[in-house]
């Protein structure tokens, strides 16, 4: 961290959540530090052709907008408008019912009343309606309406950042309006004038040069895969041979970055390849198509079709029949409602079939990417894989459903199903903040950095509050997820809100639990802790 | 501020009604020409709204899912919440339209000592939006007895059962209470939650005072002046068969009850109102979730600046050959 963060809990949860009594059509923010992110670096912006690139701050007075910023925003909501229904539906019929208002976990955790989903809405649709109907052109303010000014379009800014693009509010809202939606639209504004942020800029650029986020050439992927080959081999007495690039595999596996270069993720990585290594999985990973995330998805659908054209191209290019994605939640997200819309059809591709139990994924017949929960759910219901859960007793597990993939897809059931055969002790946390009403890690969408660190915490208090429960009650001292975003930045949110509990993936549990031909004693799992019974080593 | 505006603002509407159709005498004005121009623009706003709407493409497949996706065949899916096929989304949209079943989820978070966070039960804005919805439309399909002639079977049966319970004379509609009940319910958490009055607009209440006024000048003259419906049905006969009668001693207050309808009807479709019409165009509830199963067509999907792998290649061609990756050039 680069900043020393000291307040403590106790002191951030003195949160009142009583609006003031001021208007919110005042759009002043105060650009507070810990609750804001750094602007892009102009090398970023210029690399991926993105007008506008500019040293600038969001403390500055000054952003340096270029001259004719307001029309290109006007112009920029227009063409949206048109081409997007969602947009022109969400800012027509909302009846502010208040239904989302503390659904949001950035309301909940900072008691800012334009964190209320509803409110968010509003700072867009204001200028809407001032533009584009005759109420707001009429009567101004009280039809809602505000003029565009440089202060609306900096409390865009400080908003649309602090937006997780979660949808958990859209499953409350009685028409469905979904914020993402709108945030998604309020960020597509703000690039047009060059207002980015760095912590989605700069991954994006990577992720288009190198094929993905932490910009890892395509030898450090090579390095990293063979890295894993000698960690995994070192437990389980087996040495694994995953191949890179290699042309005429049968399936294409896609992983995000992180799953190689992060940690916890890593030892789900060690899980997933000890179990393609089981049941002799012939695949292929892609230097190229090394990143299965999408920051794009944060920033722009331009950018969201840019960064993810590689899979499709890859998985062609090595003539492979069909692609598995790992886990890792806005991956799924674009993978499961949007890639094939951009970037297919995927007519090069078979259907996917399970060339182990001979299962149709028909859930996944055009888009031809399979979820690797489903993959290894279908493995262990057709008896494919045989485990010890006893292996997994340090751990007292709980799960968290990853905003994406329980919202934007219903993969509630395969990880539950996957878990309950890998580990004795599984704790569900409370029903309202698991499933589609699971709460965001409080970091994704591309705000899980160190500057908005206190935003963050308070946007994690939530699920953080959720998992003290049920380390309070069950003694649950392991948070497993589906999600890249949520691996990185839970152990800090999960550690200051609740303490002692730690954040694995799905598939490290399984690498843990998978029973191998060959394998030798295991003594440690995956991360190189003594088993229970083997604390004193050999 | 905006509760008073808005109040008067309704108030002034009576006003006019009363003073024009009473006073001035120009019941022509409020008897016909209003409700003319409110009918039209209320139908033609709202045509022109969905219209709009519909010419407005839905590029990306974007459903909520709010339970398990289908997958595995031996796997529960949630067919409701989490539709996979054209009849599961019929079931969503009925469940969403008739029963608010989104609503019916609502919670209301609470933030005790500890910290900690509880998500009580909170279904009294989903009763009370039924109790308004529901009330509504029954009141409209009742009104139908003032403008048809043999009155259909429905509109009666609707009457007889909304006055089920007899009481009193004329027979007490349980729906009069229950908008009455549900408006006031509607009109006191915009007050009273704190957040709901930050985000409470001018019309937001005005719509609610509108309305209200509209459903009290119905009571008034159903239950307590007694309007002489034989007038009433002149007009509205002679409205809707174009062949305008303005019969003498109506009343005012009937005046006014037409003059808010219209007033409603003319701000209808350019007012939050048309929710009515848009949630059945909703992308985030009327698609299937599946959009792995069936491509999902984008019309304005543009071609966009990729990356290629060629380009990779060449960029990192020596890097590859050193750490033995194949490539596609030597």
């Amino acid at each position: 961290m680069s900043e020393r963060f000291d307040k403590k809990p106790d002191e951030l949860v003195q949160i009142d959540h009583k609006p003031p009594r001021k208007s919110w059509m005042d759009p002043k923010v105060e650009f507070r530090r810990g609750f804001f992110n750094y602007s892009a670096n102009p090398k970023s912006v210029e690399y991926l052709g993105l007008p506008y690139a500019r040293k600038w701050q969001p403390t500055d007075a000054d952003w340096k907008l270029p001259p004719n910023w307001k029309e290109i925003i006007l112009d920029g909501l227009r063409e949206r408008i048109h081409r997007f229904r969602s947009l022109q539906l969400f800012m027509d019929i909302c009846v502010r019912c208040g239904a989302c208002a503390d659904k949001c976990h950035y309301f909940i955790g900072s008691g800012d009343p334009k964190n209320m989903p509803v409110m968010r809405a509003e700072l867009l649709r204001s200028v809407y309606r001032k533009e584009y109907t005759a109420a707001g052109k009429i009567m101004g303010e009280m039809a809602g309406a505000r003029e565009l000014t440089v202060d609306v379009l900096k409390e865009w800014f400080y908003y649309f950042f602090q937006c997780t693009e979660c949808r958990r509010c859209s499953v409350f809202c009685p028409y469905g309006i979904d914020t993402a939606e709108i945030t998604m639209v309020g960020r597509e504004l703000l690039n047009l004038v060059g207002c980015d942020i760095d912590w989605i800029t700069t991954p994006a650029a990577n992720c288009f040069r190198t094929g993905n986020h932490l910009g890892i050439q395509p030898h450090g992927f090579k390095d990293s895969v063979e890295f894993a080959i000698d960690d995994l081999e070192s437990i389980i007495g087996i040495k694994t041979a995953p191949s890179i690039n290699r042309k005429g595999a049968e399936i294409l596996f896609v992983v995000p970055s992180a799953d190689y270069f992060g940690d916890p993720h890593y030892f789900g990585f060690l899980g997933y390849m000890a179990l393609f290594h089981e049941i002799g999985l012939d695949y292929t990973f892609s230097s190229f198509a090394s990143e299965g995330g999408n920051f794009g998805l944060f920033h722009s659908h331009e950018m969201m079709k840019r960064l993810n054209s590689k899979i499709y191209m890859e998985a062609k290019r090595l003539k492979v029949k069909w692609i598995i994605g790992a886990e890792c939640g806005h991956m799924w997200r674009v993978l499961h409602q949007y890639m094939d819309t951009m970037n297919g059809p995927a007519d090069f591709l078979e259907e996917p079939v399970s060339p182990i139990t001979g299962t149709k994924f028909e859930n996944a017949k055009t888009t031809k990417m399979v979820h690797i929960a489903e993959f290894t759910a279908d493995l262990i219901k057709n008896g494919k894989l045989k485990f010890d859960p006893t292996r997994n007793d340090a751990y007292k597990v709980t799960f968290h459903d990853s905003c994406n993939p329980a919202r934007a897809m219903g993969l509630l059931e395969e990880p539950r199903y996957v878990l309950k055969n890998v580990c004795n002790y599984f704790y569900e946390m409370p029903e309202n903040t698991i499933k589609e009403q699971t709460f965001c890690c409080g970091s994704g969408s591309g705000l899980g950095t160190d500057e908005n660190l206190e935003m963050r915490l308070r946007g994690g208090f939530p699920r953080g509050n959720a998992v003290k429960f049920v380390k309070d009650k069950y003694g649950v001292n392991m948070l497993c997820c589906v999600c890249a975003i949520d691996k990185a930045t839970l152990p800090a949110v999960v550690d200051y809100w609740a303490g002692d509990v730690g954040v694995c993936a799905l598939h490290e549990l399984v690498g843990n639990a998978l029973i191998m031909k060959g394998e030798k004693e295991r003594d440690t799992d995956l991360r190189g802790e003594p088993l229970i019974g083997k604390e004193g080593g050999k | 501020m905006n509760i008073f505006l808005s109040l008067i603002a309704v108030l002034v509407l009576i006003l006019i009604a009363w003073v024009g159709a009473g006073a001035a005498n120009l019941q022509f004005i409020f008897g016909m020409i209003m409700p003319i121009i409110g009918l039209m623009l209320f139908l033609g706003g709202i045509v022109y709204r969905v219209i709009k709407w519909a010419r407005a493409p839905v590029p990306f497949h974007i459903p909520t899912s709010c339970g398990q996706q289908k997958s595995l065949t031996w796997m529960q899916s949630s067919k409701l919440d989490n539709p996979s096929s054209s009849l599961g989304v019929i079931g969503r949209m009925l469940l969403e339209v008739l029963f608010f079943r989104s609503l019916f989820r609502n919670t209301k978070m609470e933030l005790k000592n500890g910290p900690k966070l509880v998500y009580g039960s909170a279904k009294y804005l989903w009763l009370g939006a039924l109790a308004f919805h529901w009330s509504f439309l029954i009141i409209v399909i009742r009104h139908f007895r003032f403008f048809t002639e043999p009155i259909p079977f429905f509109v009666n049966f609707m009457s007889s059962l909304d006055g089920f319970f007899q009481i009193g004379v004329p027979v007490l509609y349980l729906t009069d209470a229950l908008i009455v009940g549900g408006l006031t319910y509607l009109f006191f958490r915009r007050v009273v939650i704190p957040q709901l009055r930050y985000i409470s607009l001018f019309s937001d209440y005005f719509i609610l005072f509108n309305i209200l006024a509209i459903v009290i000048t119905g009571i008034l003259m159903r239950y307590f002046t007694k309007v002489d419906l034989i007038l009433v049905k002149q007009l509205t006969l002679g409205f809707f068969s174009f062949n305008p009668v303005i019969p003498e001693g109506i009343g005012s207050i009937f005046y006014i009850h037409l003059f808010l309808v219209s007033a409603l009807l003319t701000y209808f479709p350019a007012s939050k109102l048309v929710h009515m019409a848009g949630v059945f165009l909703s992308p985030t509830r009327n698609l299937a979730n599946n959009s792995r199963m069936k491509r999902h067509i984008n019309p304005w999907n543009y071609p966009v600046k990729v990356h290629t792998y060629e380009e990779y290649e060449d960029e990192f061609r020596d890097l590859m050959k050193g750490a033995g990756l194949p490539l596609e050039k030597e």
